[in-house]
């Protein structure tokens, strides 16, 4: 592990990100936002849906340049990202979707990471044979594969039902555990954030701010049910006033 | 399979009543036409002919459909390409084959490379608008995915967007086979001393109608084998990851 240095740091500090709206005038999507994130450490944004967390994914990933402000990635700036869909190359099979997007990867690294998710009798499956559930898992293979200095995941779990949500969470906090990488979740479930985040950042409708920071305590594994209930309630009403 | 020599059986009946109502010299019967090949093939002009032929259709449609990829590919990705090359395209779209090959005998004078490139500039604008509307309708989803993970522009070619072309380019290839194939003919029939189109010229002057089907037949039976035996087998690689109703 390298030591936590300044340029191991993501920093993001937005001034506005407005778009030309079809309809003519023009959407103010992000205010005045800025935050950090320390190497290694995993942040969620919380907020409603429509208040421009994807827009922010996009900025953070050098996908979108028209706006007001900098980021800075971490050193080397690898970035692996997961998309609300699984966004695979439908022509390629899984093994491949990942070793296109990781060319550097090792085939033990490989293997390592297909077995963690489950994803070895599936290797050589083309992306329209596989469950949506397979099809996310093999998005977060290729995320790890390139063995990112940033991880972004933008809903990563939406439509799925509980229980495999459930379980892909798990398996994604055991990857994050046994390699630590800098990481932003988006999300709008609570649950999910307290379950894998150091640290959650409320954002208000848009135009986006932060709005509040709420600290999770560590380790993750360790909170009981009623604890993880007590913290849930604390959010829920930090939310609430944020958002009343 | 039954469906197709049924039709194939049907077609062969048609020829042999055509031939008989409208008389051997206007219409030879397939028997006829079947011995001249024969006797064509024996003589060693067949070969020569449809050698010939068949060169300057690969080398005219090579290059136009390269060229009218990377045109139409530039095309759909990039506005100012777009503007720039669409009046281009419109003119050339609207030329008809024949000015553009006898401009190219006049300019060129009567030679293999004028030929060749006459029938390649009347291919090369449909290519090229076919193309188009495959770059138009890319993934942009897939484009940023390939972005984020830096994919470099190898990968992305081959990996991201020559697939999602593949049905355009497959289009273009079918319809330009058979337009440079025929464009190819009337070029050989206008200055070329070889060839099925100079062979059916003789003819013509003749009023040979048996060597004309004969020509013609030979020459479909190639391409007939090219499509089956090239292009459906790459269409199936192609679309292999296609789930398909087992």
């Amino acid at each position: 592990m390298p030591p936590a240095g300044a340029r191991d740091r993501l920093d993001v500090a937005i001034r506005q990100k407005r778009f030309f709206a079809a309809s003519g005038g023009n959407l103010h999507v992000l205010g005045e936002l800025a935050f950090s994130l320390a190497a290694g450490e995993v942040a969620a944004l919380v907020g409603p849906s429509g208040c421009g967390k994807t827009t922010l994914l996009r900025i953070i990933a050098g996908l979108d340049r028209d706006y007001d402000g900098s980021v800075a990635l971490p050193a080397h700036g690898t970035l692996g990202m997961v998309f609300q869909e699984p966004r695979l190359l439908p022509w390629r099979t899984v093994e491949q979707n990942v070793r296109l997007a990781a060319p550097a990867a090792t085939d033990a690294s490989l293997d390592a990471l297909f077995e963690t998710l489950g994803l070895a009798a599936h290797r050589n499956h083309f992306p329209g044979e596989l469950s949506l559930g397979l099809a996310r898992r093999v998005a977060l293979a290729r995320a790890f594969a390139v063995e990112p200095d940033l991880l972004l995941l933008d809903e990563p779990f939406v439509s799925l039902d509980d229980a495999l949500a459930l379980r892909l969470r798990e398996e994604l906090a055991e990857l994050v555990n046994r390699r630590p990488v800098t990481t932003l979740l988006v999300t709008h479930d609570v649950e999910e954030a307290i379950a894998l985040a150091d640290r959650i950042l409320l954002l208000s409708p848009s135009p986006a701010r932060v709005l509040a920071e709420v600290p999770v305590a560590r380790p993750r594994a360790a909170h009981t049910a009623d604890e993880l209930a007590g913290m849930r309630e604390d959010i829920a009403r930090r939310i609430n006033r944020a958002y009343l | 399979m039954g469906a197709r020599l049924i039709s194939l059986a049907l077609l062969i009946a048609a020829w042999y009543a055509g031939s008989s109502l409208a008389g051997e010299r206007l219409l030879p019967d397939p028997q006829a036409v079947a011995l001249a090949i024969v006797d064509e093939a024996r003589s060693g002009a067949l070969a020569v002919n449809l050698g010939a032929t068949l060169a300057r259709v690969a080398v005219a449609f090579v290059i136009a459909m390269a060229l009218g990829s990377m045109i139409g590919l530039a095309m759909g990705r990039s506005r100012i390409a777009d503007r720039l090359g669409d009046p281009w395209l419109i003119v050339l779209l609207n030329l008809p084959a024949l000015v553009i090959i006898v401009l190219a005998y006049v300019w060129a004078g009567l030679t293999e490379t004028a030929a060749i490139a006459a029938v390649a500039l009347n291919k090369l604008p449909i290519a090229t608008v076919t193309v188009r509307e495959g770059a138009r309708s890319l993934d942009r989803a897939l484009d940023d995915m390939a972005q984020v993970f830096r994919m470099g522009p190898w990968t992305r070619m081959r990996h991201v967007i020559l697939p999602q072309l593949a049905p355009y380019l497959a289009a273009a290839a079918r319809s330009g086979l058979s337009l440079v194939w025929k464009i190819v003919l009337i070029v050989e029939l206008l200055g070329r001393p070889n060839g099925v189109g100079f062979e059916i010229g003789v003819a013509f002057q003749l009023f040979d109608v048996t060597r004309i089907l004969a020509y013609a037949l030979a020459f479909i039976t190639v391409m007939l084998a090219i499509e089956t035996f090239v292009v459906q087998p790459l269409e199936r690689h192609a679309a292999r990851w296609r789930p398909r109703p087992a």
